[in-house]
């Protein structure tokens, strides 16, 4: 490096480089200065000192050496399966990882902060909206070089992998398909059949209802799962491709289009479990699982809440068509994947371990300690799915179009301040939809012109 | 202080009739001088720096973001200037905005007129040295002892829809988290329990610092009970009195756990506190609207800030 010739010059090194491209003057230095009193402001700071040292680092280009990886695998289950992954890559790549894992929804909520910071070389995430958004930013580093490595994959995962510069990302490790659960057991008690239509459906519900079930168990203490039935009759409704423009705002919320959604779904309200804004989706998942409810709308996650004698006893459908010209052939099944970032400690290191997750061999070992989840790469055997992971496979498979779910397919900030609030009003009292859906609307512009 | 004077004067007079100690003291402050200054320089200089830093720049750095539009990724020049339009997005185009403002009146308002009064009542039983009043005195105190979390994980026990004990021994079936008529006061009830242990230890502390002589010679005068609390002990316990007012409203006005731990402070559970968080610190990030309240907020509190200085102030003189 050759001295600096001026203290522009000389500040300007301070600087990571997806700061320094937007032109450093005596203002923005000033406004640092500002803002760097706010606590806020600080993990921006730290941005700049961990970015400078891990630029010197990375010249050095060995694929031998140490990985940081950042993982939100908190739970038992999924932080065994990484262990055991990361275990086979060290003793194979002669790569040392070290992982720091961080309980799920504060890696969720710290992300910001986190990737601004010193995030390690490789970390957990999700696609769709927001890992485009973060590569975008400039805060996650391209990937494009490994997946002509990966073999298995199929263009679907590939162009969710993909942000707006049409470069990858991320990696998938596993996925899960939405769909409404229920017990075998039960319904074969009661003689019931899987329905095709909206009308099906609630004819089984009112049968349900009479039988003594709570037809649609229902929880949004948390404030998500009703987004997931909100995305799902959407996409039944008015299609996937209105759904994703709607995400992207730029549709509108008080259309008519939308007003049909929630239309439908205060039909349904009268078959979903009452009182939901203060039921978790464990509860409400429980009641399935005691055989009090007939169907439950989740992830297939639904499943921990299950006892491993009552797993095969787990069965689903895809939501019924609502329009027949629209089908029902999209759904939610939400990629999880990591991705390396911006300008890594030891990029050659990152890249090895991305592809070795992306690999048979690693997703063999996590098929192996997690069977709650699909796996991405068709290399994987399939014969050794239990039948509920083999059938969500197949519906995955015959899906022309997935969704990732209502918070990973638009901004974060609308998601949360904005349509928790807003549909948990509306599971309240359907009848004001018309100023729920303007109230959205008016906030959504406010969101998304800012 | 005027009161001390003559004492201080009697203690002066009695050292400086000798010429010799005068003259020590005289070339030892001489000697001082130069570390004493930097002691006091330090010593004014430091906590000074830290009130600035940590809680004036911040406090201005907020009040300036709220007039800007970031979400807190890139550098600060990607910060834009958008005037007033987070405040009037707040008042006019965000539905839990209202409802926290209630809620936290409410709070206010339960604490002072309940939770407060009853926590000072129940001080005054345990002062009475009844059989086993360290038992009472421990339990109650218990609540504001235990860990956050915690607190929120018992209080779910209870009231928890499917599984709660309040449903199950009572038969109701009242969702007491998830209806919003009925979860602000399942919440109050909740943070009553914390705020009425912690007055309770104050009160206490205070009420065992008053000379008994006072309450002797009331009763000798033939005073009741009530008579000589109201008349004699309440009025010698004002500074404890207005400690507890002061910690009564920066309750309420902080409150914010226990609705973060029941659902994040929405669905009937917001509160200034809860919203500011959900724009700032979660992945939401709307750096300037969620400034906006903070600033907001602020304004509130220098209210009653205002008008307690105002009140010891005025006092004073």
């Amino acid at each position: 490096m050759t001295r600096p010739q001026s203290e522009a010059e000389y500040l300007a090194r301070m600087v990571p480089s997806s700061v320094a491209a937007t032109s450093l003057n005596r203002r923005t230095l000033f406004k640092g200065a500002v803002g760097g009193a706010a606590a806020l402001s600080i993990p921006g700071l730290l941005a700049a000192c961990g970015s400078t040292s891990s630029g010197a680092a990375a010249s050095g280009g060995s694929a031998k050496g140490t990985v940081t990886f950042g993982s939100n695998a908190s739970d038992a289950t999924p932080k065994k399966s990484f262990a055991a992954q990361v275990a086979a890559f060290q003793t194979a790549s002669g790569n040392t990882v070290k992982v720091n894992t961080v309980d799920h929804n504060t890696f969720q909520e710290n992300i910001n902060n986190y990737l601004q910071g010193n995030p390690d070389d490789v970390f957990t995430w999700f696609a769709g909206y927001r890992m485009r958004f973060f590569a975008a930013q400039g805060l996650a580093g391209d990937v494009s070089d490994v997946w002509p490595k990966l073999s298995g994959y199929t263009d679907g995962f590939k162009s969710a992998s993909t942000g707006d510069d049409g470069k990858q990302y991320l990696v998938p490790y596993d996925y899960y398909p939405w769909a409404l659960f229920y017990r075998k057991s039960v319904w074969a008690a009661k003689g019931y059949t899987v329905p095709t239509t909206l009308d099906e459906l609630t004819a089984l519900s009112k049968q349900m209802q009479k039988d003594g079930l709570v037809p649609i168990a229902f929880a949004d203490k948390d404030g998500w799962p009703a987004m997931g039935t909100f995305d799902v009759l959407n996409m039944r409704v008015n299609g996937y491709q209105f759904h994703i423009d709607l995400m992207a705002g730029k549709k509108a919320w008080n259309g008519p289009e939308v007003k049909k959604v929630f239309d439908a779904w205060t039909g349904l309200l009268p078959y979903h479990q009452s009182n939901a804004l203060g039921r978790t989706w464990q509860e409400a998942a429980q009641t399935l699982q005691q055989k009090k409810a007939g169907m439950y709308l989740l992830g297939l996650f639904v499943a921990q809440q299950f006892t491993a004698a009552e797993q095969s006893d787990i069965d689903f459908f895809t939501f019924p068509a609502i329009d027949s010209t629209i089908g029902s052939d999209a759904l939610d099944a939400p990629i999880d994947g990591m991705m390396m970032r911006n300008k890594p400690k030891n990029e050659a290191g990152a890249k090895a371990f991305l592809e070795y997750i992306g690999s048979v061999d690693a997703q063999k070992i996590a098929l192996a300690n997690d069977p709650g989840n699909l796996y991405p790469n068709s290399g994987v055997d399939t014969s050794s799915y239990t039948a509920l992971q083999k059938k969500a496979s197949e519906l995955v498979g015959s899906a022309k179009n997935i969704a990732q779910f209502l918070d990973r397919d638009t901004r974060p900030d609308f998601a949360s301040t904005v349509m928790i609030p807003q549909l948990q009003a509306f599971i309240k009292d359907p009848t004001k939809v018309n100023d729920i859906l303007d109230s959205i609307e008016s906030q959504k512009k406010s969101i998304f012109t800012a | 202080m005027s009161q001390d004077y003559p004492l201080v004067a009697a203690q002066t007079a009695v050292q400086t009739p000798t010429k010799a100690p005068r003259l020590r003291r005289g070339r030892g402050r001489r000697r001082l001088r130069g570390a004493d200054r930097i002691i006091v320089i330090l010593m004014v200089t430091i906590p000074t720096l830290l009130v600035v830093g940590l809680v004036w720049l911040p406090a201005i750095a907020s009040v300036l973001l709220s007039f800007t539009s970031w979400n807190g990724i890139g550098g600060l020049s990607t910060i834009k200037w958008i005037g007033t339009t987070n405040y009037e997005n707040v008042f006019t185009n965000y539905p839990p905005f209202h409802p926290a403002i209630q809620n936290n009146a409410l709070w206010l308002i339960v604490l002072f007129l309940l939770a407060t009064p009853f926590g000072m009542f129940l001080a005054v039983l345990l002062d009475k040295e009844i059989k086993g009043s360290r038992v009472y005195q421990t339990a109650i105190y218990v609540p504001v002892v235990l860990s956050l979390a915690l607190v929120g994980f018992i209080w779910q026990l209870f009231y928890s829809y499917d599984q709660g004990l309040l449903n199950s021994v009572l038969g109701t079936h009242i969702d007491w988290y998830g209806d919003d008529k009925v979860n602000i006061w399942a919440v109050l009830v909740a943070s009553g329990w914390r705020h009425v242990g912690y007055v309770m230890l104050l009160y206490l502390a205070g009420l065992k610092g008053v000379d008994p002589t006072l309450r002797e010679a009331a009763a000798v005068d033939g005073a009741s009970e009530t008579t000589v609390f109201f008349r004699v002990v309440f009025p010698v316990m004002r500074p404890i009195n207005v400690i507890v007012f002061v910690i009564t409203v920066i309750e309420s006005l902080r409150a914010f756990d226990l609705v973060w731990v029941v659902n994040k402070g929405r669905n009937g559970l917001e509160l200034i506190s809860a919203l500011v968080t959900q724009n700032i610190v979660g992945e939401a990030s709307r750096i300037g609207f969620g400034s906006a309240l903070a600033t907001i907020m602020l304004v509130i509190a220098l209210v009653f800030i205002t008008i307690y200085l105002a009140t010891v102030l005025r006092e004073e003189k």
